[in-house]
């Protein structure tokens, strides 16, 4: 009896570990840590290359991620700018004016907006919906791979790129189909529970 | 004595010239019969707009039931359908219209050097380029970055930006998977333009046919519900209410009427006879008014069910007096019927006559009204009442059979004539009415009336309210001021617009107003566009600028395309109206500058400061636009709340007015006709204390007085008085047995008349029914009044 309660108990204790570090790491499995974090803030930092401007733009701010649907993109320098992502309306406001679209009214930019939205919130239908997904490395060294499945996001984006470490994501690359890219890296100044 | 033929030659032959015109002629039963006439400009702007602006034409359309997925859906299917549609100009619903938008993206792309404001002579210098070029660097550093990147190399200066900017909208509705939703989520919402004039109903009510099958085509569940809305849905509803109303009406106050005519004549050929006056009068009647107006209004054959109830009478009065006694008679000869037409003619046809021209003196007021609907109602009622009476007078008796028997209701007649003599009992308390009336009405005077223009809609007030939620919902309330800028042409119109904008940009600033929209902002005027033209440098002088404001941030070689596009700006046409079609721009355009045989107004909706209190300060706008010298244009304040408010209480003065002077009228006409100064006031004593009680009546039942109460009251007075003249006849004549069963044909002439005009008191239609209630219950009390204050000398009343 006891011989048997013990392996139960280290069943029970390692059982997380098994899916999270075992050999076969898939996107379900990564996706299912990150769906884990239901509130997420840090700070960014976004290089934009441009192929007719002479050096990268350089943007930087606050982001928030809360669960289900609320992404928040704060940009303090150059200019302040913020970015309001909940459920389908995006709001933007930007030189004291301030602007509401659904997210539908632009497929392009809102399949692009969504997907680092379900990135974070783990969910892999609507990552997979948008975008061929592949994964590289280990659940602590991580990178996604996602290319657009869409006609018209296609036109403006070739790939992205996206590392994380456990349930962090540390860095958003977006590369166009021009060789134009941005990068964001981003730091958390709160560790996920 | 024999009969001549000549009347009835005249009579047939005016029947037929009635026939042809009639056949000739156009029903209308669209809002135009509640319309003015006559206003000033400012009001003339307001009734073209409510009947053919774009607000006119603008449905509101909610899908409701089964779920949001489904409704977002079938809102996308349904838009997608319409807009293959081309009874429909525009059709929103939050989804981009992919086809407009590309549209709206090339005209706002290839003409962006004339439209940007930001376009002027500074733009093209160093300085100006190394500014546009940091603002729009900045733009690609934010959210928006990727989306403007493509635009770089044409149009590194962002005008494309600067132009959408300022047709930004105020504000966006609640959106639900992608489409227009109330606030609440559980309505999907639509906003459909129809191609047709809003005073087009019949192309209205094709297109609503339209929008119902459509829907049903995209529809894949019973448990969506599709509701429409606005305008051109309350103009095919009214007119089909109107032209059912009418129908029932008529048809019930005739089967009432002829009912009356049997229980008292009980014979067929007294009931055919006496139709025949109403149904000459109301071929008349409508053969007038389409002679006069040229069109028929649904409205006016609503009213005209109340000649059925007046003209009726003349043969009542004809038929009770002329075959009474015939039964006691066991052998009717025809001279015994000819001396009692003769005697009818001489004694009782002069009180009816007087009783007619009475009732057309008063209608004749309404002639003159400025109201559609009155003053076809004054024409067909004094067209018909006349040929009632004629028809009475010369065409009856020569059809009246040698043995025209009447049912004895002198029976009636002695009940009535009893109850009559306890009449002295009724004065003391009738008295006590009149004066509690005149008391209650003069302490209330203040709110007894109804002083907006909507009191005559016939819209109810639970489509006014739903259309007013779903017109928030869309954050598109009706707006109520407006700058106006009136000038020959629409490039003048323009210009002043242009020359009034600084103004209104520092009633925005200051708080005086929170915004405004002007058609300016989507075309400028041909003159701003050349000056815009005239702003743009040569190309070698642009190119040598614009790398020296580049210079370390762009390659300024790679802008080439840029200097391609602004050189040849700098020579195409300028943009005019025609070149905006089928854009949203264009749409804007066209809902606020308008053009017609008398130049173009632009119309520029102000408004209020903050959505939460809807305030605005009228006296500085007031004030700032006065202040505009845009001549030879003119610069006015529109608020098309007073300006309807005050063309309704012009209407009401109007009314007012017509019936004092209908009233004036009538009383001349007894003046001449009575010549004593005593039996005037007899007639019309009892007439104003009915006239009194029943405004009593109607306000303590809490309705609220329009005019059609007041036009109303003067027809109380003009058909009350057929009562009172003939009490007034009986006393003089001091007539005997004659008097019983005038009694009785009185009474039963009042219940004709209170059918035609009570029938109308139940139609939803506000104008039938305001007059159908007032005249109903005025007539009843005109005749008991008559009665009771008829004489001093009950025992006079014979049995």
């Amino acid at each position: 009896m006891p011989a048997r309660l013990v392996s139960l108990l280290c069943a029970a204790l390692l059982s997380p570990l098994n899916g999270a570090w075992g050999a076969d790491f898939d996107v379900t499995t990564l996706m299912q840590q990150l769906a884990q974090v239901h509130v997420q803030r840090g700070t960014f930092v976004e290089r934009k290359y441009i192929g007719i401007l002479q050096h990268p733009i350089e943007s930087s701010g606050e982001l928030v991620y809360r669960a289900p649907d609320h992404l928040e993109k704060r940009t303090l320098l150059p200019k302040p700018e913020s970015l309001v992502l909940e459920g389908e309306m995006l709001t933007m406001s930007r030189n004291g004016r301030q602007q509401t679209v659904s997210l539908y009214q632009y497929p392009d930019l809102g399949t692009l907006i969504d997907s680092i939205r379900s990135i974070l919130a783990g969910d892999q239908k609507a990552l997979e919906a948008a975008f061929e997904v592949r994964i590289e490395g280990s659940l602590e060294q991580w990178k996604l791979e996602l290319t657009p499945k869409l006609e018209g996001a296609q036109k403006m984006i070739d790939h992205i790129e996206i590392r994380g470490a456990g349930r962090r994501v540390h860095s958003v690359e977006i590369v166009q189909p021009d060789h134009d890219r941005s990068i964001m890296t981003i730091e958390n100044s709160a560790t996920p529970p | 004595m024999k009969r001549g033929r000549l009347p009835l030659v005249v009579w047939l032959l005016g029947l037929c010239v009635c026939g042809i015109v009639i056949a000739t002629t156009r029903f209308t039963a669209d809002l135009s019969a509640f319309l003015p006439r006559t206003p000033t400009i400012s009001q003339q702007l307001l009734v073209s707009q409510l009947r053919n602006g774009s607000v006119s034409r603008t449905v509101l359309v909610a899908i409701s039931g089964a779920n949001a997925v489904l409704r977002a859906q079938t809102s996308r299917a349904f838009a997608a359908r319409l807009r293959q549609n081309a009874a429909f100009v525009s059709v929103l619903n939050g989804d981009p219209d992919s086809a407009q938008r590309a549209r709206d993206q090339t005209l706002l792309f290839d003409h962006r050097y004339l439209l940007s404001p930001a376009i002027n002579a500074d733009r093209f210098t160093v300085l100006g380029l190394h500014q546009a070029l940091g603002d729009v660097l900045d733009r690609l550093a934010s959210g928006e970055g990727l989306a403007i990147k493509p635009l770089l190399t044409r149009d590194p200066t962002g005008e494309v930006l600067q132009t959408l900017d300022a047709l930004e909208q105020h504000s966006q509705p609640t959106f639900s998977h992608g489409v227009w939703a109330s606030h609440d989520g559980s309505e999907s919402i639509l906003l459909v333009q129809t191609r047709a004039a809003g005073s087009d109903t019949d192309a209205q009510e094709r297109a609503l046919k339209w929008l119902d099958a459509d829907f049903e085509a995209v529809r894949t569940t019973p448990l969506l519900q599709l509701e429409l809305t606005g305008p051109p849905v309350f103009a095919v509803q009214t007119r089909a209410t109107i032209r059912h109303q009418v129908v029932i009406l008529s048809l019930i106050s005739a089967l009432l009427v002829t009912s009356l005519l049997w229980l008292v004549y009980r014979s067929l050929s007294a009931l055919v006879l006496g139709l025949l006056p109403v149904m000459t009068g109301a071929a008349a009647g409508i053969a007038a008014v389409s002679l006069v107006f040229g069109t028929v209004h649904g409205v006016t054959l609503g009213f005209g069910t109340t000649l059925i109830g007046e003209a009726v009478d003349y043969s009542i009065y004809l038929f009770a007096q002329v075959g009474q006694s015939l039964s006691f008679s066991s052998a009717p000869s025809s001279k015994k019927l000819q001396d009692r037409l003769q005697n009818w003619l001489s004694t009782a046809w002069p009180t009816v006559r007087l009783g007619m021209l009475t009732s057309v003196v008063g209608f004749f007021s309404l002639v003159f009204s400025g109201f559609p609907g009155l003053a076809q109602l004054g024409v067909y009622s004094i067209a018909g009442l006349l040929a009632a009476a004629a028809v009475t007078r010369w065409i009856l008796p020569l059809l009246l059979p040698q043995s025209f028997v009447m049912p004895d209701r002198r029976l009636l007649g002695i009940y009535l004539g009893a109850l009559l003599r306890h009449r002295l009992a009724l004065r003391g308390p009738i008295i006590m009415l009149v004066l509690a009336a005149v008391v209650y009405l003069g302490l209330h005077h203040g709110h007894l009336w109804n002083t907006s223009l909507a009191a005559l809609s016939p819209i109810s007030k639970s489509d006014q309210a739903r259309d007013a939620k779903l017109r928030a919902e869309l954050g598109a309330p009706d707006v109520r001021y407006f700058a106006l800028v009136s000038a020959a042409s629409a490039e003048a119109a323009l210009e002043a617009t242009e020359a009034l904008t600084p103004v209104l940009d520092h009633l925005v600033a200051v708080g005086a107003i929170g915004g405004y929209d002007s058609p300016a902002r989507y075309l400028p005027s041909v003159a701003t566009q050349r000056s815009r033209q005239s702003a743009i440098p040569d190309p070698d002088v642009l190119r040598r600028r614009l790398c020296a404001a580049a210079a370390g941030e762009v390659s300024c070689k790679r802008l080439e395309p840029f200097i391609q596009d602004v050189t040849a700006a700098r020579t195409t046409r300028p943009l005019i109206p025609a070149d905006l079609e089928g854009t949203s721009m264009g749409l804007a355009l066209g809902a606020m500058l308008l053009c017609g045989k008398q130049g173009c107004n632009a119309l520029l909706p102000l408004h209020p400061a903050t959505d939460l209190t809807a305030r605005m300060d009228i006296h500085a706008v007031r004030l700032a636009l006065a202040g505009v010298d845009a001549s030879p244009a003119h610069v006015a304040f529109v608020d098309f709340k007073a300006e309807s408010d005050q063309l309704y209480s012009s209407y009401l003065r109007q009314a007012t007015l017509l019936s004092l002077g209908g009233f004036l009228a009538i009383i001349a006409l007894l003046a001449v006709a009575l010549r004593s100064l005593g039996r005037m006031v007899a007639v019309l004593l009892p007439l104003c204390a009915a006239v009194i009680v029943c405004a009593f009546g109607l306000a303590v039942l809490g309705r609220e007085l329009t005019l059609l109460h007041l036009v109303g009251m003067l027809l109380i007075v003009a058909v009350g008085s057929n009562y009172a003249l003939f009490f007034d006849s009986t006393h003089v004549r001091r007539a005997g047995p004659l008097a019983v069963t005038t009694l009785a044909s009185l009474t039963f002439a009042n219940l004709a008349t209170v059918m035609g005009f009570g029938v109308l008191a139940f139609s939803s239609v506000p104008l039938l029914s305001a007059l159908g209630e007032t005249v109903g219950m005025g007539a009843i009390l005109a005749l008991v009044f008559s009665a009771v204050f008829a004489h001093d000398r009950p025992d006079e009343i014979p049995v």
